[in-house]
């Protein structure tokens, strides 16, 4: 009854570890979220909320890009 | 979503400094302050390489999780912004970032450090666009649809800038026609997006380095 009792604990110990072990195993999220209010300062606008843009982020994407493949001379000397 | 980033080919560099000096120029930055600066490793050596090198808009920025009064912000277009009005000047953020990005003017007689200063990306800072925040801050570019001026004006195109994807390709290309692919890290910048495998092949062909 003893021995029972005594291996009973054991196991229970061992699967204790084992999940305490696994945590670490856990996977966090790389990129960091802002909790809403913890960035004290003043608000950001939004780089394609003007009037160039007209609060259209695709029109903005596709004028940054666009612009990024002038970096790239294999495109650009053909 | 696009998400801005930095990208210096070390084997173009050229350490002209160029863009060094367009970036103090766009942005007015005061003297003592360099938001970018040409780093070489093995200098007067054969074989010496340059990067340059500013705040890379991390992800993950440790200069905000160290801030004690969460001055930064990351925007929707992943890049890292601090409010100058609240900073406090306690260069924490310094000894946090693995670049050394952030810069402190001296001001007044003994030196007192003054509000972090560092590279927004050419994306002005927050609060109202006015002639306040551009001299706080320097010039929003990004706003004007344009990238920030020192890759634009880099002579060699070594410093590249704009969508972490879109430069990715950029420098994958140059790598497979260089005709070495040991250089490309990072499994997106190595391998592309899901549907470039084909493009992929040269590199495994002609990767002898």
């Amino acid at each position: 009854m003893k021995r029972r009792a005594f291996f009973g604990s054991v196991a229970a110990v061992a699967a204790g570890a084992a999940v305490v072990g696994l945590v670490g195993c856990g996977e966090r999220p790389q990129v960091i979220e802002y909790k809403q209010g913890k960035y004290q300062g003043k608000p950001y606008s939004e780089p394609w909320k003007g009037k160039q843009w007209n609060d259209s982020k695709q029109d903005w994407n596709v004028a940054v890009d666009t612009r990024a493949q002038n970096q790239n001379e294999y495109k650009r000397i053909k | 979503m696009a998400r801005m980033k930095f990208l210096c080919d070390v084997s173009r560099c050229i350490e002209c400094n160029g863009c060094v000096t367009a970036c103090k120029n766009e942005n007015d930055v005061p003297w003592g302050v360099n938001r970018r600066r040409v780093v070489t490793i093995n200098d007067g050596v054969p074989g010496e390489r340059s990067v340059s090198v500013a705040c890379m808009h991390c992800s993950d920025a440790p200069c905000a999780a160290v801030c004690p009064v969460d001055c930064f912000v990351r925007t929707e277009d992943g890049v890292v912004l601090h409010d100058k009005d609240l900073c406090i000047g306690c260069g924490y953020c310094f000894y946090a970032c693995p670049f050394g990005a952030p810069q402190f003017p001296q001001q007044g007689a003994f030196g007192v450090r003054g509000k972090m200063d560092k590279c927004t990306f050419c994306a002005g800072g927050p609060g109202p666009d006015n002639e306040d925040r551009v001299k706080k801050y320097g010039r929003d570019r990004l706003a004007e649809g344009k990238l920030p001026l020192c890759a634009e004006m880099c002579a060699t195109k070594a410093l590249l800038a704009g969508d972490g994807e879109v430069i990715a390709n950029i420098y994958r290309e140059r790598v497979f026609n260089r005709g070495k692919g040991a250089e490309v890290w990072g499994w997106g910048t190595a391998y592309g997006p899901p549907g470039a495998k084909s493009e992929a092949a040269p590199a495994a062909q002609g990767a002898k380095s």
